[in-house]
């Protein structure tokens, strides 16, 4: 966990204050909409189609019990007792009054959280690996860079009103869990030739409208340098980015339009003004941020304990979760937890106040009071003895948190879609819980393998339709819902966007569509262990379509 | 160049006045008494541009009750009686599609 300092918690207090006065102006009329708009915006306030939404910023994903209690006292309090974690490591709740606002904020802000920049035109939450520190493959903790780039970032006058909003994810192990291609800026750790670690940088990814992936302009950056080079790049795009064009504002579109070399080069010029001033980074200044993450103090443990290789010889439905939701550690004894947020027919992403407040105590006996969030909307416990993985898995069971189908078909991730978001076209949770009806069977999913299912109910990807295995996006047509459906797309290390199959599916047809592409899979496959985004990318999506659309 | 608020307002069929209260986001829609009114039933409907135009310039003018107001399409039923005009405006009158995690 990080330890918040006085001047956090004064910053978050104080944005409070601010913020509770806002809203007593604009109920009483001293401000109009238009004046209060940016404002609320400012503090992830959204208006959507049935009421307000509030995003709470989790800075790369680390929550502590305590927060995780606080979020759902506020989602009783204030809400209707459940939240949704989202694809960048936030939680959302739907259905806030704004006269409660400033109250639940300021409970918010007892624990630490708040929503500032989690809206608006400015640097977002900054996302990581939400196996950040726990890794066994990885450089280094990214948290402590992600930390870092936050304190830079947060209400810096010069980029509260970027073109456009800004993300950044960073990560530090050679499997990317973080999506870093999808990303404005994108930060890889990596060690050069010399052995020394820095960032391979790229930008202008993104998804939406106009998907890109991100390019890399340098492909090794000392780590001293992180904070002027991400600044020179705000700064090439704050001056460049259109303004003229919403659809257009993003970096990846200068990025585009520029290409890569050229916006590069002037990201280096601008660089080379700022590079050894202020913005250098002291290595004391990186050590103290680094002590304020305070690791567990980790028992001295071996792996494969009794208790564990006792339940899973015994354990059928033990052993099957313990095969998919549990990942190795870097400290032996211990293990990674992930948790599904996709149990048969839910909302992907949902939980209730009563999972949250029994997971932060679960977390507390047995992942030393922490949880992350993952951008794949599950959650997972960073440090679990391996010993207490049975007692755990019965507890996750009892308040439906167990389903092991990590990575596998019902896996999927959902934007909020239709039945909450004014953007939205089309539905996408319904279409989820179907799906996850349709292909509940547990073994049946294990034999199709690692296939990611993504549904956006607009061209605005919250969803990330782009990089799902199988990618769904909702258009209208004559007021009707239909669903676009891509192949082989992914965020991995290998990023790549998918291809579009044919045209649009209705919305009653899309999960018959969907189980026709695994069916055409199972059987083009060419071995039970080939992936369904390697058969894709083997044989394209040209055979997909012929069996699919066959009968259409 | 015309400005948006300037455009002349076109419709397609019979429409109401919706925006969402300032107070707590809830939908609200435009009584024929001026009012706002979370009951669908009570909207004023319009079936001309110019009564629509004139209830959403009311509408807007009231920006300390309701904000966003615009106008929904809705459709008349054999039987006289009215429904949202689309699936997005069905959804804001009857809530989510789906149930409510807990609920």
């Amino acid at each position: 966990m990080y330890l918040y300092d006085d001047f956090d918690k004064q910053l978050v207090d104080e944005r409070v204050a601010e913020f509770r006065d806002q809203v007593a102006r604009r109920l009483s009329g001293a401000l109009t909409e238009d004046e209060f708009k940016p404002l609320r915006l400012m503090n992830g306030v959204y208006l959507q189609l049935h009421a307000y939404m509030l995003r709470v910023a989790i800075p790369y994903g680390t929550l502590s019990s305590a927060q995780l209690r606080t979020l759902a006292s506020v989602a009783r309090r204030f809400d209707k007792g459940y939240g949704h974690f989202t694809t960048r490591q936030n939680l959302q709740f739907n259905w806030i009054k704004l006269e409660q606002l400033p109250a639940a904020m300021a409970d918010l802000a007892s624990a630490g959280l708040h929503g500032m920049q989690t809206s608006g035109n400015c640097v977002r939450n900054i996302t990581t690996d939400h196996w950040a520190g726990v890794a066994p493959d990885e450089i280094e903790d990214p948290r402590i860079w992600a930390e870092i780039v936050r304190q830079h970032s947060t209400m810096h006058p010069e980029f509260s009103f970027l073109p456009r909003k800004f993300k950044i994810a960073i990560t530090a192990s050679a499997h990317d869990r973080a999506a870093i291609k999808v990303h404005d800026i994108g930060l890889r750790m990596l060690r050069n030739g010399a052995g020394e670690t820095g960032f391979e940088v790229s930008v202008g990814g993104g998804l939406g409208r106009t998907p890109f992936l991100g390019k890399t302009i340098k492909p090794f950056l000392p780590k001293r340098d992180l904070l002027s080079y991400v600044e020179a790049i705000l700064r090439v795009y704050n001056q460049y980015g259109r303004r003229d064009n919403i659809y257009k504002a993003r970096i990846k579109i200068l990025v585009h339009e520029l290409g890569a070399e050229k916006f590069g080069r002037d990201v280096d010029a601008e660089w080379q003004k700022i590079k050894d001033g202020v913005l250098a980074l002291d290595p004391a200044v990186v050590a103290n941020v680094a002590a304020r993450f305070r690791y567990p103090d980790y028992q001295d443990l071996k792996d494969s304990p009794a208790e564990l290789t006792e339940a899973r010889a015994t354990d059928a439905e033990f052993a099957a979760w313990l095969g998919n939701a549990v990942a190795n550690h870097k400290m032996p004894g211990y293990a990674i937890v992930t948790l599904s947020l996709k149990p048969e027919g839910a909302p992907p992403g949902d939980a209730t106040a009563g999972q949250m407040d029994a997971l932060a105590d679960l977390a507390e006996r047995y992942s030393f009071g922490e949880i992350r969030v993952n951008h794949e909307q599950n959650l997972t416990l960073p440090h679990v003895a391996q010993r207490d993985l049975p007692a755990l898995w019965r507890a996750l069971g009892a308040i439906g948190l167990a389903t092991p189908n990590v990575g596998l078909v019902s896996d999927i991730i959902s934007c909020p879609g239709l039945d909450y978001c004014s953007l939205a076209n089309t539905r996408s949770i319904p279409v989820a819980q179907e799906l996850s009806r349709r292909f509940a069977n547990l073994g049946a999913q294990r034999g199709i393998g690692r296939l990611h299912i993504n549904i956006s109910g607009c061209i605005n990807a919250c969803g990330h339709h782009h990089v799902g295995h199988i990618g769904l996006l909702g258009v209208e047509k004559n007021g009707e819902e239909f669903f676009q459906v891509t192949l082989g797309g992914r965020s991995d290390e290998k990023a790549e966007l998918g291809a579009l199959l044919g045209p649009a599916v209705p919305y009653n047809e899309v999960a018959d569509v969907v189980e026709d592409v695994v069916s055409a899979y199972i059987e083009l496959r060419e071995r039970p262990d080939e992936l369904f985004l390697d058969t894709v990318k083997r044989i394209g999506v040209e055979p997909f379509k012929e069996r699919v659309y066959a009968t259409r | 160049m015309t400005s948006p608020l300037e455009r002349k307002l076109k419709i397609a069929g019979p429409v109401v006045i919706t925006a969402n209260r300032l107070s707590d986001g809830a939908v609200v829609y435009r009584a024929a008494s001026g009012e706002w009114t979370t009951q669908f039933t009570r909207a004023a409907v319009a079936t001309t541009a110019p009564t629509a135009a004139e209830l959403l310039t009311a509408a807007n003018a009231d920006g300390l009750i309701a904000v966003g107001a615009y106008v929904a399409p809705v459709t008349r039923e054999p039987d006289g009686g009215l429904r949202p005009g689309n699936l997005r405006e069905s959804i804001r009158m009857n809530g989510p599609t789906i149930a409510l995690p807990g609920h």
